[in-house]
């Protein structure tokens, strides 16, 4: 087999190793849900991850009794964490969006390895996020009043504000999102439920797959579907981080209204969200031996792609500190003059450091491809984005136009405890989707294997 | 009316290239109620067995064309007629403000046309069908591609039809009980 394969090898790594077929690889990656052992590992992993969504519980539920005055948000800095946490964790949930559906619109099929895992963050990250402008609402339990719904209030939303539209947008992404990964679990569901022994998992399944049959006519309608899928999730995912920050840009505050704030956005959402996808598929690959189907190959890439998204966003930095000074606006100059030595300015020098600087290693191919180094790049790219998003809400808020309403911004143990949380929730469910769902495609990975060619007589 | 016991006869095969060709000719001997089942899809399976349209991508510019005017004409309706609030003088059809929420509409109202439209055309859920009482057939969802000729085909034989399938060399043929 590996020998057939050398015309086509070049230097790159392949997208899957030689050496599967259709039964092979079904039997793989099906087993990991239904046959491979519970292990001591994902036991620990698992708990340790339950615990601290049992942190986001209690910090949550200590808000409702209490309001958010426990938060260390206030008047000048309305938004604090929550905000920040609510760009951060949707920025993370772009890049399962633009894996499953941009690069399948460019026909790039080493996408087909990572996208199912890339969509189920998508999914979490994008329920984290969720959570936190409803929290900050202070009276989460009237969040629907955002939607507009005949009342006897006679109240309708404001559809000249960001906040409504960002309400439309996130919503509309959660929906797609799950609809996306559900359409594309489908087949693979069928897969499960004809390969399930125990007659309750197989029920369980064949209730998801829907009587699923493989036929021609389905296949044919269900391609269709999933391309119109991707086509409308594209331009969807850029509409999403826009408009999250439209709700900055389309204020007057210093450092929020500026024009550069869309691509910058999305720019950093991608950079972040890769780093997310490496920092769960370099542990999956390993524990769970699927490098065959994840290779060095789909890590190239990754970093590639957060390289080149990195150097938008160092674009970015650089374009707002330019237009400062262009904009001969004192306000603006002084924003710049803050950020570089106001209260705040370690985290901003750190942000830069951590944001631009340390990436910048990726221009070495041997980085590139060492998993460990791109798990530590990948962390500390999810950290300098979380700077960012503080850096943007905290140090614009606390000092505006007034010297008089300035203030500080310190966050609270609450603050940290929703935050951690949060983290428990997200890597609680991702620990529950690689042991309860087929995480790489099945069916998408069966059509890259040179076997599935249909030569013409 | 007599229902067949029958559903038809279901051919195996193993590779993609076996089971396309084994669907055309089946198509060029004039069987028209045919079905091919494959564990992943392939284009020409299904130009094989005549089926060129499948209607998916209409339902889902009438889903985007709906949530189009949905969304516009609600923010309309809302802000000039049922809630005007006069912000400074500026007008109360302030359309380009509308624009992001008939965005979003119209991608919602596509996306769940082309979710529940392609399974509403797909006939699913359907968890029970009569090819599942073969008992190979659960490899579908693995390795083995099936072509099935049902009996209300107008050229469905049990013994022809049986005999031209089997010039296909196919691994195996099963009698599908409806």
């Amino acid at each position: 087999m590996a020998t057939t394969q050398t015309p086509l090898e070049t230097k790159k790594a392949p997208v899957i190793e030689p050496g599967h077929s259709f039964a092979s690889v079904t039997d793989k990656i099906s087993s990991i849900v239904l046959k491979r052992p519970v292990k001591a590992g994902w036991v620990f992993g698992f708990a340790v991850s339950f615990l601290i969504l049992q942190v986001l519980l209690f910090a949550v539920g200590y808000l409702f009794i209490k309001g958010v005055g426990i938060w260390g948000i206030n008047i000048p800095v309305g938004w604090g964490f929550a905000i920040v946490n609510f760009v951060w964790w949707i920025g993370i949930g772009h890049a399962g969006t633009l894996i499953s559906a941009i690069l399948a619109l460019l026909r790039q099929s080493w996408r087909n390895s990572i996208n199912r895992f890339a969509e189920a963050m998508t999914l979490f990250a994008v329920a984290c996020a969720g959570m936190f402008p409803l929290l900050h609402m202070g009276r989460p339990w009237l969040g629907y009043w955002l939607f507009p719904y005949p009342n006897t209030m006679n109240y309708w939303p404001q559809f000249r504000s960001p906040l409504v539209w960002d309400v439309f947008a996130v919503s509309t992404y959660a929906t797609t999102s799950l609809l996306f990964w559900f359409v594309g679990l489908i087949p693979d569901l069928a897969t499960m439920r004809d390969r399930a022994t125990n007659p309750v998992v197989r029920f369980v399944f064949g209730l998801l797959a829907m009587g699923w049959r493989g036929s021609a006519r389905h296949w044919a309608r269900y391609e269709t579907a999933y391309l119109l899928l991707a086509g409308l999730a594209t331009p969807l995912v850029l509409s999403v981080h826009t408009v999250v920050s439209f709700d900055f840009a389309i204020s007057i505050v210093p450092g929020w209204h500026t024009t550069i704030f869309p691509p910058y956005f999305v720019a950093g959402a991608i950079y972040s969200g890769f780093a997310m996808v490496l920092v769960l598929a370099i542990p999956i690959r390993k524990y769970y031996d699927v490098s065959d189907f994840i290779t060095e190959r789909h890590l190239e890439n990754s970093a590639m792609v957060m390289l080149a998204t990195g150097l938008i966003v160092a674009y970015g930095y650089a374009f707002e500190a330019f237009m400062n000074w262009y904009s001969g606006n004192p306000y603006e100059g002084f924003l710049r003059w803050n950020r570089l030595h106001g209260p705040y300015a370690p985290w901003y020098l750190a942000l830069l450091f951590f944001n631009i600087v340390l990436p910048q290693i990726l221009w070495i191919r041997k980085f590139r491809t060492n998993p460990i180094w791109l798990f530590l790049i990948s962390l500390d790219v999810l950290v300098g984005m979380w700077l960012e998003r503080f850096i943007i809400v905290v140090v614009s808020l606390h000092r505006d136009f007034l010297t008089s309403s300035w203030g500080m911004y310190y966050p609270t143990r609450w603050d940290w405890a929703v935050f951690i949380g949060t983290l428990g929730l997200f890597s609680a469910l991702m620990f529950l989707f690689v042991r309860l769902l087929p995480m790489i495609s099945i069916f998408e990975i069966r059509t890259l294997l040179p076997e599935a060619e249909v030569k013409h007589k | 009316m007599k229902r067949d016991p029958i559903y038809g006869l279901l051919a195996e095969f193993d590779t993609p290239a076996d089971i396309v060709q084994a669907a055309e000719r089946t198509h060029e001997a004039g069987y028209r109620e045919i079905d091919a089942y494959s564990p992943f899809p392939i284009e020409e399976l299904a130009e094989a067995i005549g089926f060129h349209r499948n209607g998916v991508a209409p339902v889902v510019l009438v889903g985007g064309i709906l949530g189009c005017i949905t969304g516009y004409a609600m923010q309309w309706w809302i802000s000039t007629v049922s809630y005007p609030v006069n912000v400074g003088g500026r007008p109360l059809h302030s359309w380009p403000s509308f624009i992001i929420v008939t965005f979003e509409l119209t991608i919602l109202f596509s996306v769940l046309a082309a979710v529940f439209g392609m399974l509403a055309l797909n006939g699913l859920p359907m968890p029970y069908h009569p090819v599942f009482n073969v008992p190979r057939f659960e490899f579908v969802t693995k390795d083995k591609f099936f072509l099935i000729v049902f009996s209300s085909d107008p050229k469905y034989d049990a013994v022809k039809t049986r005999a031209f399938l089997e010039s296909l060399s196919p691994h195996s043929i099963s009698e599908v009980p409806s």
